[in-house]
């Protein structure tokens, strides 16, 4: 039962369970643990191509905020009126991926759904790394970056204080408590399986590594009553505070009184918007995993399919947010407002606003088929047109309102530079950096978790596989 | 919740910790917890790969106090936030943004929200890393045979030395009586 994650993996497809046929307590936690404890030279071939490629990128990255930081932003298209571009466009696009990951951990957590457990660790990981990533968009977009502790509340020989009556400032206090938040939640999950990883590994400095990182994590059952309960407030904590993250990141736009920006529905629908393209980019990232790794009886079709499920609902409330965008426009009777859709459906980046509708709305209905759900080349497909249609939509709102807002002398244009494309498509470099530095250090999916599910499900079928005879090295 | 933390392990003469049984699962393991309990034991622990229900009773554990502390912290984290939003835009630095009062306090209530999460969290975290008596680099029961699988597959129950009731020989006896796959005496 020692199966190398290299071994081609016989696959079978699961389309009706949350694990393949056949798991015990050992065959899981040997499968999920044996991908951080192999030898480098025995990963499978994908991750070493892909960690140097997205090493690069992060080159390119860091290239590109050491020019951004000696010349300016003037290096960028932005100017007056379009003082926002690629910098909010991709720290909003880049939260909102993240915010899968809370969901996924938190939200189906209280409502004890089975089928986050192969998932969520490394959907949380992806919330960190793209809260990460976000992150770094609006500290470098204020010009001088080395000022930026001027956001923070402190006392100083300046006498200034923060002004806590704006959005931008509530933007400070909700990204930093959600990163923070986010990692303290994912730490806690992985204690346990660090202690697995100690007691697996068969090299002393290994060994080590996971001893100290587990912290001594014995598995009590006086310390198991108080890490559940911990983590079920800390689940019951996370779930307001990621609504609140969207919800304050879309007072941003909704607090000012610009035409497409100052609209009551921002808040809902910035966050199924987050929850969508989150959904998406989880799908994204568990394809390639799951194939090089060999993991089709841990992350089956019928994840693929919820998780298909829960993007065509929360794309349709997206869907519903542009509809009632042109609802406001027509019933405010506001020439400004009727202006703005008249703006974005036929103005110059009208293109885009057809791009979004197409990528977001249109292709996204295939998913209202299961025979398109469990076919992972076209739900991938899917994803990224989602991923690609959710940066179009923040983009129209924030380039698309600020370019003809109400006087036609102050209106103007915005072509995103070299270094916009640079600094955006290079953070990838950092995302993927950062994932493939955590799909091979720490275990992608929740073994005890796993291990729970086995128990549960082995208690259903009154089969009992929980014994050690069944496998694991004794 | 600090107080009644897992017992500690009190150091004996002998260097003994205790007597450790191994199971093969989990129901087993629950029985056997009771029936240790029932005869009297009350210095006992089980140490498992998964969170079993029932479990933390079976030991005697009455139930975790960490969700008030997590509370206290909540009130806390909220009411300093609040607070200090309200000195920083009254006080120390008022700033008159067309009329708009000084104190608008609705406008305080994203950044109370996110003081109260934080430090809810904090208390969360590390208030059950603390009474957990985490992090430690040692501990007895690692010295019991195959602990290792008490994180894979292998369910452990420890009658510890500092037991009033505890006997080497006889507890010993009565683990292997409760369907104990092996019984082994555990040195400090």
């Amino acid at each position: 039962m020692q199966s190398s994650p290299i071994d081609k993996p016989a696959v079978v497809e699961t389309t009706d369970a949350f694990l393949g046929p056949k798991q015990t307590l050992a065959s899981v936690t040997a499968k999920i643990g044996d991908i951080v404890l192999t030898p480098l030279r025995k990963t499978p071939f994908g991750w070493p191509i892909g960690f140097v490629v997205a090493a690069i990128g992060l080159l390119v990255y860091l290239y590109s905020l050491v020019v951004l930081f000696t010349v300016g932003v003037g290096i960028w298209g932005i100017n007056i009126p379009v003082a926002w571009g690629f910098d909010i466009i991709n720290f909003v696009w880049w939260i909102g991926i993240g915010h899968a990951g809370t969901l996924i951990s938190a939200i189906l957590l209280l409502f004890r759904q089975d089928w986050r457990t192969s998932i969520n660790r490394a959907a949380e990981a992806m919330t960190i790394f793209a809260v990460a990533c976000a992150g770094i968009y609006p500290l470098i977009h204020t010009g001088r970056p080395w000022l930026d502790y001027w956001l923070l509340p402190y006392p100083g020989t300046l006498g200034m204080w923060p002004q806590f009556r704006s959005p931008l400032e509530w933007d400070v206090f909700a990204v930093s408590t959600y990163a923070t938040v986010s990692v303290l939640f994912w730490f806690v999950g992985l204690v346990p399986d660090l202690a697995s990883l100690r007691d697996r590994a068969t090299n002393i400095w290994v060994k080590r590594f996971y001893g100290l990182l587990s912290l001594g994590w014995r598995g009590g059952a006086r310390d198991w009553n108080r890490y559940e309960m911990a983590s079920l407030i800390l689940a019951g904590l996370s779930t307001p505070l990621v609504l609140s993250v969207h919800s304050i990141i879309s007072f941003d736009f909704a607090v000012s009184q610009l035409p497409g920006w100052h609209v009551t529905v921002f808040p809902p629908y910035f966050v199924a918007g987050a929850v969508y393209c989150g959904f998406a980019m989880v799908i994204n990232l568990l394809v390639p995993i799951r194939r090089w790794y060999g993991l089709h009886s841990l992350i089956t079709m019928k994840h693929f399919d919820l998780m298909g499920q829960v993007m065509l609902a929360s794309g349709l409330v997206v869907a519903y947010g542009y509809v009632s965008e042109m609802f406001y426009a027509w019933y405010s009777a506001n020439i400004y407002e009727y202006f703005m859709i008249v703006n974005r459906t036929a103005g110059p980046y009208a293109w885009s606003y057809w791009a979004l509708i197409i990528f977001n709305i249109v292709i996204p209905q295939l998913l209202w088929f299961k025979r398109f759900r469990t076919n992972i080349p076209i739900l991938f497909l899917i994803s990224i047109c989602i991923n690609i249609g959710m940066w179009f939509e923040r983009w129209v709102i924030v380039v698309l309102s600020l370019h003809r807002d109400f006087l036609p002398s102050s209106w103007g244009s915005y072509t995103p530079s070299v270094w916009d494309w640079t600094t955006y498509i290079s953070s990838f470099g950092l995302f993927f950096f950062l994932f493939f530095l955590f799909v091979r250090l720490l275990p992608m999916i929740s073994m005890f978790e796993v291990r729970d599910l086995v128990h549960k499900m082995s208690g259903k079928h009154g089969a009992a596989p929980t014994g050690p005879s069944h496998g694991g090295e004794a | 919740m600090f107080k009644r933390s897992a017992p500690s392990p009190a150091p004996e003469a002998s260097g003994l910790y205790g007597v450790m049984a191994e199971f093969a699962d989990a129901d087993t393991l629950l029985a056997a917890a009771s029936r240790t309990r029932d005869a009297g034991y009350t210095r006992i622990e089980a140490y498992t790969p998964i969170p079993i229900h029932g479990l933390d009773e079976a030991v005697g554990f009455r139930g975790t106090r960490l969700p008030w502390l997590i509370f206290a912290g909540g009130m806390t984290g909220a009411s300093f936030m609040f607070g200090f939003q309200t000195w920083v835009n009254t006080v120390a630095y008022p700033m008159n943004i067309g009329g708009r009062p000084e104190f608008s306090w609705p406008a305080f209530i994203p950044v109370t929200f996110e003081g109260m999460v934080l430090l809810a969290a904090f208390c969360a975290v590390f208030g059950l890393f603390a009474a957990c008596g985490l992090p430690r680099l040692h501990h007895p029961v690692f010295n019991a045979p195959r602990f290792d699988r008490a994180s894979v597959d292998l369910f452990f129950l420890c009658v510890e030395a500092a037991d009033p009731k505890f006997d080497e020989a006889a507890t010993t006896r009565f683990l292997e009586g409760l369907g104990a796959q092996a019984v082994s005496r555990v040195d400090n």
